[in-house]
């Protein structure tokens, strides 16, 4: 009858829409990679905002087990580099390789061994911070004690059946900092880490997301000094564009405060 | 092409048959436009290419125009033949009414997204969705109304004699014609929108420069 | 998959639970909706078409509300990203949010349903019962699936609550068309008769249709 007729045909046609191997995520490994020990490629990366370009022609290397440290005022990209590493946004110029894997097509391969943390904390208000952390968990294929552990290691266990709407700024952040590395992340893609944590706080995190922590990690930073204190290389953004790129021993704050200007 | 269109005005079987001619060549590409519609929708998903995505917008608008069309020369001709402005019992009216606000949200919806692509992505998947609604619709209305109505499953179609049947092939093929002028001519003047736009742009000096800044519906390439 | 679903689900009841936003809202419309209607037709007693369609608008209002609330908490509270950047296949989203919008409805009809027995319904309820219960399910499934596109499809954009009923309705229209004639031998004058076969073929065939759809664009939504 015309029911089965449609049916039939909406089944051959959602039958090739299966393809998209950004939804599917079981492609194998496609191009070959590139220099194996990098764990962040960029060549000529661009990323568009309707007309206006937010990200230009920005290429870097990051071998694995550095940090990488980027400056620039608001609106340079700093945040779009940030989430297209995270395969949150896709490429639409040039190349991204992260973990040895191309971007967009192998998003699904590397997702699950990058930690991400925005300016969002990424936690529902309404629920605790345990119970937020367990939906990550879960979501991750991790096991409950994890979760136990990193409370523990933010210092956030007494509080962790507090729903999130009642904690204070600092205390969601750390929380936020629990849900990055909880699932053991090579790399790490932090976006003002530090930003509400008072210092005890912030020595504490240390170990899970500071240069201690022995994982390749890209931050964003308005801290010259600080900034490069703790990174390999530094990635000054102006206006979507590279305007530094050089190791951190070499640049020095006078130099970063001028991207400012 | 045009005297295609007018050829079944002179088949002269009183004025309301003429509106048939017109209705019921306009209900079918309009229909057959939506699903068109919808197709081109999965290849933009499919390719990525924006150009699809103006090929499923332009088609779309056209078979909306078409659906006002139809709407209107229903209302006529219900008019006519039972002194009603509107009729229920009429599905390819009521499928139409039905069709028409649906549709009609494809413009708030885009334009209600900004980032283009997004935006784009989106179309689609209502174009895809819309177009896989509009058949199941007509055919949902009509299974309605032969419950209801059961006699007036004849009034469209079916066993015309063959003088009326050649005059109704022409329409339609004009009607198609037609269809596929005003998708080309609307394409052609959206390109020539955006040559110009870039122009522009290329004569400010950077493509950096600050964004066209208004707000649209309209698909760009 | 059956894992990841299984987490978000327990995440959207955990929170919907805690709330309590959706749910009783959806509930008390629906009751304040019969008394709308007995007002506007002037009758205290329906039976037949009448009745069914009335349910029907009812029931079909009453889900626009729960669709409008489907994305909101996601939407606002990073929720998209946290999941986004899981190992999962995404289409996991879709079933548990259909998943979750169909338990809603279930729950909202078990109130509002007796209720409409009780404010509007001239013949008994009891006698309608099994077989209501399945037009019930067919037509939730229907409206769960076509409702959780349509709140996915609005969510990014600017004005949701404007787009939702704007979208929804249209869309709707075939499955509410198909349950009210399906439920209207059941709620007939002089008690029930047997239910209509072909509306609910109908139902199960949009049900199945949009299934298919949902599942293949889905994931398009959720990019970028």
């Amino acid at each position: 009858m015309t029911g089965a007729l449609m049916v039939a045909t909406v089944a051959a046609i959602v039958s090739d829409d299966h393809a998209p191997p950004l939804a599917r995520g079981r492609r194998l490994a496609s191009a070959p990679m590139p220099a194996n020990d990098h764990a962040v490629v960029l060549r000529g990366a661009g990323r568009r905002y309707g007309e206006r370009a937010a990200l230009r022609d920005v290429s870097l290397e990051l071998p694995a087990g550095q940090t990488l440290v980027v400056f620039g005022p608001n609106g340079a990209g700093k945040t779009t580099l940030l989430r297209m590493l995270a395969t949150l946004l896709r490429p639409h110029a040039g190349e991204v390789h992260v973990l040895g894997r191309p971007l967009p097509d192998d998003g699904y391969a590397v997702r699950g061994r990058i930690g991400f943390l925005g300016h969002e904390p990424l936690l529902y208000r309404e629920l605790s911070g345990r119970e937020n952390l367990r939906f990550h968990a879960r979501l991750h294929r991790r096991p409950r004690a994890r979760v136990e552990e990193v409370l523990d290691a933010v210092g956030m266990s007494a509080r962790a059946d507090d729903p999130i709407a009642e904690l204070s700024r600092g205390m969601v952040q750390r929380l936020a900092i629990a849900r990055t590395v909880l699932h053991e992340p090579e790399l790490l893609l932090l976006d003002e880490p530090l930003a509400h944590l008072d210092p005890a706080a912030a020595t504490q995190v240390q170990r899970l997301i500071g240069r201690a922590s022995g994982r390749t990690r890209v931050v964003t930073s308005h801290d010259p000094a600080g900034g490069l204190e703790g990174a390999d290389l530094a990635l000054g953004l102006r206006g979507g564009r590279v305007a530094l790129l050089a190791p951190a021993s070499t640049v020095t704050a006078a130099q970063i405060t001028e991207l400012y200007a | 092409m045009l005297v295609f269109f007018y050829a079944p005005l002179d088949a002269d079987q009183g004025f309301v048959q003429k509106i048939f001619y017109l209705h019921v060549p306009m209900a079918i590409v309009a229909l057959c436009g939506f699903v068109a519609g919808g197709a081109m929708g999965i290849m933009h998903l499919r390719t990525r290419d924006q150009s699809w995505d103006l090929r499923s917008y332009v088609t779309i608008h056209i078979s909306v125009i078409l659906a006002v069309g139809v709407l209107v020369t229903g209302s006529i001709w219900a008019r006519a033949s039972w002194g009603h402005w509107w009729v229920w019992d009429e599905p390819m009216l009521v499928s139409f009414l039905i069709v028409f606000l649906l549709y009609a949200t494809y413009w708030p919806l885009r334009f209600s997204i900004e980032d283009k692509e997004k935006q784009s992505r989106y179309a689609s998947v209502f174009a895809i969705v819309a177009g896989a609604f509009v058949p199941l619709n007509f055919a949902a209305v009509r299974m309605a109304e032969q419950f209801t109505h059961p006699q007036t499953g004849a009034t469209v179609g079916g066993g015309m004699p063959p003088k009326f049947a050649l005059t109704f092939a022409v329409a339609f093929i004009g009607m198609t014609c037609l269809f596929v002028t005003l998708c080309k001519y609307e394409m052609a003047s959206k390109h020539a929108t955006f040559r110009l736009r870039a122009l522009k742009r290329k004569l400010a000096g950077d493509d950096d420069a600050l964004a066209v800044g208004s707000r649209s519906a309209a698909p760009q390439l | 998959m059956r894992q990841t679903v299984a987490a978000l689900l327990a995440k959207e009841l955990a929170l919907e639970l805690r709330t309590r936003e959706a749910v009783p809202a959806m509930v008390l419309f629906s009751i304040t909706t019969y008394v709308v209607f007995h007002f506007g037709l002037d009758r205290d007693r329906l039976t037949g078409d009448l009745a069914a369609g009335v349910l029907w608008v009812t029931l079909l209002f009453a889900a626009i509300l729960g669709i409008n609330r489907l994305f909101v908490a996601d939407h606002e509270q990073g929720g998209f990203d946290g999941f986004l950047l899981a190992p999962v296949d995404r289409t996991a989203l879709l079933v548990a949010k259909v998943i979750a919008l169909f338990s809603f409805l279930c729950v909202v009809e078990v109130v509002a349903v007796p209720a409409f027995a009780v404010l509007l319904l001239g013949p008994g309820l009891m006698q309608a019962m099994p077989a209501l219960l399945l037009v019930l399910v067919a037509a939730n499934a229907g409206i769960a699936v076509v409702g959780t596109l349509v709140a996915a499809l609005a969510i990014q954009t600017r004005a949701r609550d404007l787009i939702v009923p704007l979208l929804a309705l249209p869309l709707l229209i075939p499955a509410v068309l198909a349950a009210a004639r399906t439920t209207t031998p059941l709620l007939a004058e002089g008690g029930a008769a047997a239910l209509s076969g072909d509306w609910l073929a109908v139902l199960a065939l949009y049900d199945l249709l949009f299934a298919l759809i949902a599942y293949a664009v889905f994931d398009f939504l959720l990019e970028d």
